[in-house]
């Protein structure tokens, strides 16, 4: 059954490589450059496809190394692994895509595509780790291979932004290495998947699983921006645009959500979860990180700043599907794992296409853009209106599945935790909506970037209407076979039959 | 003992740098150079084959001249010996590449610096002599040939802070012999042996041994720069050259550590209790709160560099509590001793990789700005990227933060300290490490901050900033293959092992 298979590997391995190759390189091989990058973001897609494919026949596949005494690097291929690997690999290709046009002309781009290649190997490796100990591995080289994006732009306040991001991911990453450490102690090397290890312990170590959930959960947490440890977020958002759209949108956020849906699903089991009240206190915070995220959107003019806070708040809905125990929340959750991706992804190239052509950061200023910028400000509606919740787009999908479990399992107060968040959302984009189409510009506006006939750049815009596609299709195809949905659903369906 | 295999190697790591070294003194500038380079790339190909030989046939053994021990020299190489060897070898081949250059580069300024080659040499025949000696009196005159030729190199530069750090250092170094040597007389004339075997086996606990015990560990942690007797290692190793900087801290320290850890673990057994590891783990918590703290308050590089080894130096004796077992514990049911064992020989390897690194990376960037203060790092990035790569790479490792060789020792130290059930440790370990994230993070944050005003950046060697580099990936490669070292060391026969410290006399156990 257990085959061991370089695959897993390969699929790290095709943005290493890239990555160090690029550093190698001198800054004027553009061409080359970008070869690489995009070798590398194709190459990823394919792999993970293929092994996608295999996974569905019912093939296995396993990579590990001993690296000392128990201590073993395992990457193995599961559903849930696979679906954010697939999110992870199929985003970075368009955002390489975007992060070519955007920074034509830029400083350090050899610096910036390395670091890059270098972020997406550790969210695969997240996605793919087999065991504790190599996702927190992959965690902690997150951080590290984030870092130098976030300060990309050299300046003092790029710089402080970094700091303040390596405070929160630093303090974090050691509370994570307690816990993962005191895990290994009391229940040995303990594999994804493998929840009666913690099952037939829970009785004999309570107290001390107890603290080492908590350990983890705020490890965690720190990177999936549960209140009160989301503050590094908002201030990361000097990054540049596709940095902003990969890091908040995908790789950093999404690797703490994913961490939490391992840790309660794969690690604890959510039975122990639940009958420990780990899951109500993990609930309280989600649920109060939802309205809080967006209150303070509702104050914020930078546009970055209000898709951050934006952000701070969707994340927590995946830690509330996974903290109501379900079937259908557990959908809801998982789904919006991607559902939240795509939607933010396109928002954030939305922000950045009018910072490149327009010079506007603020939604003070964006009164007629709809009309400049009619591609891209469509997209931008579509993931709006998603994430406000309305049918047929992806959020909507999102949000029902929520609703509904918590009307199962009769936690009624998460409905309108979900009513009072989609009316705070709607209350934070359609002002932006309503300016982009309905109010006259407040003076003439030239265009600082323009190509032929398009409104921007052609590398700019494909990417925001291929995710503003995506946003619409996951939503109106998801009831095929193949969706984002009947994926999650499938591993949801899964975890409750164990 | 005599029925080990007996090999020439032990005898030649020792026998071939010392000639060369003498070799070197003929010769003037350029001429010692090309001696010593070729006498350090002779001796690491020798370690390495020593190393291979030891992993085919185990333990070897070589009798110097054919006298049996009492009356004559046996020289010993274990696997643990085999490690400390072939790091240095590592490590030191990197450092003398480097050097090398690094004098050329020097010459125009200065006419050449003499006598950098033998003293080198002459050191790590000494450190080889050190992993290899067998008996008390042999330790003695290694350490003693370690710490002349240390001095010496630390005040190469003849600059006057040199000097005055040089002055501390030598009497540091002298006070040390001192201790040590009292402790072997004390031993000496209990027992009438010096064989480490031996001693093992016929040491009495007592007052006489406590006492020798006593000061032999007071002298090797003067040697070892432990807390409290840290204060002459920061002046010295930053006012020393970057190459011998790095030599002191990566690899001389370590020397005085592989003794403590072999008496400990082979010799005092019998006179050691609980409370003496506790008490050495207590001095190596403070060393790295205090170090992280006072390189974290430093405004020069090699200060912030010198300032972390005494930190780094803490962790390794923070292994002491975990090996030394309370009472009632038997060696058998303590499963944490691989992990503890572990956690100091990767605190070993990993730190002599980064520090190395480290140094050597601010020697460059003491070529390139003429001084180390940090506010000129800026922009570091923009102007020597493999410089500020390799400063990144090191102090990751440092921090302890996967996938590098720090993060193997600290794992093991943690684990270590929770399976024991010494929690008190932990947050000594996380503490350490956020304390050292804020220096490393202080230095990164730095090289990617704008410049404020042009700062003359010379051009430097691009060969120096691969050495660095090398070395500082080097702290991350040495985890691949942990799984087959470790089980190398564990052909040894003090490694995973630890001291049961029952009232009144001890025996040693294997895990």
């Amino acid at each position: 059954m257990e085959t061991t298979s370089l695959l897993p590997l390969l699929i790290i391995i095709s943005s290493i490589i890239p990555g160090v190759l690029i550093l190698l390189l001198r800054e004027e091989q553009v061409a080359l450059r970008t070869f690489l990058n995009l070798f590398g973001a194709v190459a990823k897609v394919s792999l993970i496809g293929w092994v996608f494919a295999g996974y569905l026949r019912g093939e296995e596949y396993t990579f590990s190394y001993n690296l000392a005494l128990d201590l073993t690097f395992s990457l193995r291929v599961d559903q849930l692994g696979l679906f954010f690997a697939a999110l992870s690999s199929v985003l970075w290709l368009v955002t390489t895509l975007y992060a070519i046009g955007y920074l034509e002309g830029g400083q350090h781009r050899r610096r910036f595509f390395a670091f890059f290649s270098l972020c997406v190997t550790a969210s695969t490796g997240i996605a793919l780790s087999g065991n504790v100990v190599t996702f927190f591995i992959f965690y902690e080289f997150l951080t590290l291979s984030t870092y130098p994006l976030v300060v990309h732009r050299g300046t003092d306040k790029a710089v402080k932004a970094g700091r303040t991001y390596l405070w929160y991911t630093i303090g974090g990453g050691t509370v994570l290495f307690l816990g993962v450490v005191g895990l290994y102690v009391v229940a040995g090397p303990i594999y994804f998947g493998q929840t009666e290890i913690i099952a037939n312990l829970i009785s004999v170590y309570p107290t001390q699983l107890t603290i080492l959930f908590f350990l983890m959960l705020v490890g965690l947490g720190v990177k999936a921006a549960i209140f009160p440890l989301h503050g590094w977020l908002p201030v990361s958002m000097v990054a540049p645009a596709p940095v902003s759209a990969l890091l908040h949108a995908v790789a950093v956020v999404k690797a703490g959500a994913f961490g939490i849906v391992r840790l309660v699903y794969d690690v604890y089991g959510i039975g122990i979860a639940e009958q420990m009240n780990f899951l109500s206190v993990l609930a309280v915070f989600a649920a109060f990180t939802i309205i809080y995220g967006s209150l303070r959107a509702l104050y914020q003019d930078d546009f970055k700043k209000r898709l951050a806070f934006s952000t701070v708040s969707q994340l927590s809905y995946i830690a509330l599907g996974v903290a109501i125990p379900g079937v259908l929340t557990s959908t809801g959750a998982i789904v919006h794992l991607v559902h939240q991706g795509i939607m933010k992804i396109t928002m954030f190239f939305t922000a950045g296409n009018i910072a490149e052509t327009y010079g506007y950061y603020k939604i003070s200023q964006l009164n007629g853009i709809g009309r400049r910028m009619p591609l891209t400000m469509g997209a931008f509606t579509i993931a709006a209106f998603g994430m406000i919740g309305l049918p047929p787009i992806a959020g909507f999908i999102s949000k029902w599945y929520l609703g509904l479990g918590a009307v199962e399992a009769g936690s009624y107060w998460v409905v309108l935790v979900l009513l009072a968040s989609s009316a705070l959302n709607a209350a934070y984009f359609l002002p932006i909506v309503y300016r982009a189409w309905f109010c006259e510009p407040e003076h003439e506006v030239v265009p600082q970037l323009r190509s032929g006939r398009l409104e921007t750049q052609a590398l700019l815009l494909i990417p925001v209407v291929v995710t503003g596609i995506l946003s619409l299709a996951a939503g109106v195809f998801a009831a095929m076979a193949g969706s984002p949905l009947s994926i999650a659903r499938e591993i949801a369906e899964k975890l409750y039959l164990l | 003992m005599t029925e080990l295999p007996i090999s020439p190697y032990p005898a030649l790591l020792v026998g071939l740098p010392i000639l060369m070294a003498t070799l070197s003194l003929f010769f003037r500038t350029r001429g010692e150079a090309l001696v010593g380079l070729i006498g350090a790339l002779l001796t690491t190909g020798l370690a390495i084959m020593a190393f291979v030989e030891v992993v085919q046939r185990g333990a070897v053994i070589h009798i110097l001249g054919g006298w049996e021990p009492p009356l004559g020299i046996l020289l010993r190489m274990d696997p643990l010996a085999a490690v400390f060897i072939g790091m240095t070898a590592l490590v030191g081949v990197f450092i003398s590449l480097y050097a090398w250059r690094y004098f050329r580069a020097l010459e125009t300024t200065t006419g050449g610096l003499p006598l950098f080659w033998p003293l080198w040499l002459f050191l790590w025949a000494g450190l080889n002599g050190l992993f290899l000696s067998n008996d008390l009196f042999n330790l003695f005159v290694t350490i003693e040939v370690i710490g002349i030729c240390a001095v010496a190199l630390a005040v190469l530069s003849g600059k006057s802070t040199a000097l005055s750090a040089g002055l501390r250092y030598l009497l540091a170094a002298i006070t040390g012999s001192m201790a040590y040597l009292f402790g072997v007389a004390l031993i000496y004339g209990s027992t009438g042996t010096l064989d480490l075997g031996l001693l093992g086996q016929v040491l009495e606990p007592g007052t006489t041994t406590t006492f020798a015990l006593l000061v032999i560990t007071l002298g090797l942690m003067i040697k070892m720069a432990g807390f409290p007797f840290h204060f002459w290692l920061p002046p010295a190793h930053s006012s020393a050259l970057a190459p011998v900087s790095a030599l002191l801290s990566a690899l001389v320290v370590k020397g005085a550590f592989y003794i403590l850890l072999r008496l400990w673990m082979e010799v005092f057994g019998v006179s050691l209790t609980y409370a003496a590891g506790q008490f050495i783990g207590i001095a190596g918590a403070i060393a790295v709160i205090w170090g992280s703290w006072q390189a974290f308050m430093q405004t020069s590089l090699k200060l912030i560099v010198a300032h972390s080894s005494v930190a780094q130096l803490g962790y390794l004796l923070m292994v002491f509590p975990l090996l030394i077992l309370a009472p009632g514990v038997t060696a058998d049911s303590a499963d944490w001793l691989s992990s503890a064992w572990t956690a100091g020989i990767y605190q070993v390897i990993s730190h002599a990789f980064a520090k190395a690194s480290f140094f050597l990376s601010a020697g460059i960037i003491i070529m390139a700005l003429g001084h180390d203060r940090i506010e000129s790092l800026r922009d570091l990035v923009g102007h020597m990227r493999i410089t500020a790569m390799a400063i990144g790479i090191a102090g990751v490792s440092l921090i302890g933060l996967p996938p590098s060789g720090g993060f193997m020792a600290k794992w093991m130290l943690l684990k270590g300290i929770f399976l024991s059930g010494q929690w008190w440790w932990a947050p000594v370990v996380l503490a350490g490490s956020l304390l050292t994230a804020g220096y490393v993070f202080m230095l990164l944050r730095l090289a990617f901050a704008p410049a404020r005003e042009k700062e003359p950046f010379r051009p430097v060697p691009k060969s120096l900033e691969v050495f660095a580099l090398l070395l500082a990936l080097g702290s991350f490669l040495i985890v691949f293959p942990a799984d087959s070292l470790i089980q190398f060391l564990e052909s040894s026969e003090v490694f995973g092992t630890g001291v049961e410290s029952i009232l009144k006399g001890g025996v040693h156990g294997n895990n």
